[in-house]
């Protein structure tokens, strides 16, 4: 029944979403089934819109998403999958730069390693204060988005600047370091497989297993979780934190090994925030982050053909994707409210 | 004189960068000390913005366009909050998603209005008033007292906010309802008005801090042109102590670490500005850990009132 009404929730908001959209579009002045034909052209409308951009733009809003649902369901705020993508990005270019005659079968995932792990060592900061010293991890982990932001800039502006010295940008990653390909003549990447296996492993993980449990108690009543004696609350929040973090590095490791093959400023256009109402929509629940992610990736592929096609600013999408969190916010609330 | 004159440039980018993240910063104070942290003060300043050029075009004159950015700000913050305090909604989330939205129906609305073809908008420009004699000490008067009339109000505002928060009935309210919501309702103070309110004198100024982004810096409006500067103004509240004055103070000295990036070379630094601009981030950081002065947040910061809401 909660499992339901969750989901009427998730779908009511889309339709409220929905009318509100092609509302303002209307009084904008645009016409909303154009606008609307143009984005499912652009996003699910062809193989090549559903394989090389649809399916690539999802890869880092599924990833980040599901770091932030893990985190979320144990009750840890996690604001800071941003400046964590960016740690793991940074990683995994150096890894790919700096290796670059190692053989394929080990550079890749040494550089998706290196992501993991620095996207835990940046979480590891605020997980640290949090544990040890009792300070809420909302601002620190919004600060640490601005350190990673900013070190991702020195970086690229720095040690590991291209040869040539023009652009604040690297030289491209070796191609050992690479992602292969999964659908020849497609941009789609093996990336997209293992964010579908990091979501399965946290889905079976958060279900079935001791830790799982203890993660959800901890998430669902902290007090309820630690009185009862049989849960370390402190220790699981520290591993939820840090592997959350390292979710959120390794989808700024498969952004480099998969589709840019090199750090630049401004790599993420916001995937860790976004991240929240993919996670938000899919009530937190690893699978269904899969599908939210698809559907918000869509968005954002759709976004361009939208613009081209029917004059619609792009930065509109952004807009319906903040409508979309704020009904399922609203949703749940009166579902409480009303017991439902 | 070459270093003087680049101390002088120095100082004036200081507060010229730093005056918008104040005006922010101390508006979030006040939101933060009723208990409520506004993650959407970046959708405030954008909407500020946008409001001050469509303002600035419409009424004509600056001073409309900062009127309408207030307007802006409050409209945004109307909104968070009737979420967040009047619904009981999460408010990181909701925060989040009002930022994300703000972004993005500015620049829809922008892009709809003035075209995507990329000519920059010019509006009409907030002028830097000189305060006679003040204006005229040598190195910090230009840089303090030669500055657009948006600034001197920063300057005002700070100790009248200070006075008001620990002087007055009405802020020792607003303290109690950060600090035990519970008891405040007890003695009889209504919990979510105050919460509602404090929220949206917190998007007011973020919406003047934007205006002022538009009509006193840039001179037009850009999309994202707010630049995170919601979020660092979250970080200058913590800095600074949740105290209005100290507030200002962190608010300069945020400004003075990115007016290095444009100085660092006229003063032989060897050490790359990204790393200057990640170095207010880390002293919070230490401030919030406690190692550099004490820095607690107010005690029911971001937790919803009533409880089971």
């Amino acid at each position: 029944m909660r499992r339901f009404s969750q989901l009427a929730v998730a779908v009511l908001a889309l339709l409220a979403t929905g009318i509100i959209a092609a509302g303002s579009l209307w009084l904008g002045g645009y016409d909303p089934l154009v606008a609307g034909a143009a984005m499912f052209q652009g996003s699910f409308g062809s193989g090549t819109a559903i394989l090389s951009v649809t399916m690539v733009r999802a890869v880092p809003l599924i990833v980040t998403g599901l770091a932030v649902a893990l985190a979320f369901r144990a009750g840890v705020w996690n604001i800071g999958a941003e400046g964590q993508l960016y740690a793991g990005a940074i990683a995994a270019a150096w890894v790919g730069l700096s290796w670059g005659s190692a053989p394929g079968w080990f550079l890749t995932p040494a550089a998706l390693v290196a992501a993991l792990l620095a996207g835990a060592a940046w979480a590891a900061i605020p997980a640290f204060m949090k544990v040890r010293l009792g300070i809420g991890e909302v601002i620190p982990t919004i600060l640490m988005n601005f350190v990673g932001i900013y070190l991702a800039a020195f970086v690229v502006h720095g040690p590991l600047q291209e040869n040539r010295g023009v652009f604040p940008q690297t030289d491209p990653i070796s191609d050992a370091a690479r992602l292969s390909v999964l659908v020849e003549g497609t941009r789609l990447h093996a990336g997209f497989l293992i964010a579908l296996l990091v979501g399965v492993i946290l889905w079976a993980g958060l279900r079935w297993t001791h830790f799982g449990f203890q993660a959800r108690s901890v998430g669902a009543s902290p007090d309820a979780a630690r009185v009862s004696g049989m849960i370390e609350s402190k220790r699981v929040l520290l591993v939820v934190f840090l592997s959350s973090g390292a979710i959120a590095g390794l989808a700024g490791g498969i952004e480099i090994t998969g589709v840019t093959f090199a750090l630049y400023e401004g790599l993420s256009p916001g995937w860790g925030y976004t991240a929240i109402a993919v996670a938000l929509l899919a009530g937190l629940h690893p699978g269904w982050v899969v599908f939210t992610g698809l559907l918000f990736g869509g968005l954002e592929a759709g976004a361009g053909a939208m613009q081209r096609e029917a004059g619609v600013p792009a930065a509109w999408v952004s807009a319906v994707e903040a409508l979309v969190i704020l009904f399922v916010l609203a949703g749940d609330q009166i579902r409480r409210r009303f017991g439902a | 004189m070459p270093e003087v004159i680049a101390v002088v440039a120095f100082l004036e980018a200081s507060v010229r960068l730093g005056i918008p993240l104040a005006l922010a910063a101390m508006g979030e104070t006040i939101t933060e000390r009723s208990g409520v942290i506004n993650i959407g003060l970046e959708g405030s300043l954008i909407a500020g913005a946008l409001g001050g050029a469509l303002g600035a075009l419409a009424i004509g004159g600056a001073g409309g366009g900062i009127l309408v950015g207030a307007l802006g700000g409050a409209l945004v913050a109307m909104i968070f909050a009737g979420f967040a305090v009047g619904l009981g909604t999460d408010q990181i989330i909701t925060g989040t998603a009002v930022t994300l939205g703000g972004l993005g129906f500015t620049g829809a609305i922008y892009q709809a209005r003035f075209g995507t073809t990329g000519t920059a908008l010019t509006l009409p420009t907030l002028p830097s008033v000189p305060i006679p004699l003040l204006s005229d000490i040598p190195i910090i008067g230009s840089a303090l007292f030669n500055q657009p009339p948006t600034t001197y109000f920063t300057y005002v505002l700070a100790p009248v906010l200070w006075y008001f928060v620990y002087r007055t009935e009405w802020g020792l309210e607003l303290r109690a309802v950060g600090e035990e919501p519970d008891a405040a309702a007890a003695a009889g103070v209504r919990v979510k008005q105050t919460r509602f309110w404090a929220t949206v004198f917190g998007g007011t100024l973020a919406g003047i801090a934007g205006a002022h982004l538009a009509l006193a810096h840039a001179g037009t409006f850009t999309e994202n042109m707010s630049a995170g500067r919601g979020f660092i103004a979250i970080a200058v509240v913590v800095l600074g102590r949740w105290n209005p004055l100290l507030v200002l103070l962190a608010a300069l000295f945020f400004g003075s670490a990115s007016a290095l990036q444009f100085q660092a070379q006229t003063f032989g630094l060897a050490v790359p500005y990204q790393l200057f601009l990640a170095f207010p981030y880390l002293l919070t950081l230490l401030a919030l850990a406690g190692w550099v002065g004490k820095s607690r947040a107010p005690a029911s910061l971001a937790l919803p009132w009533p409880k089971d809401s």
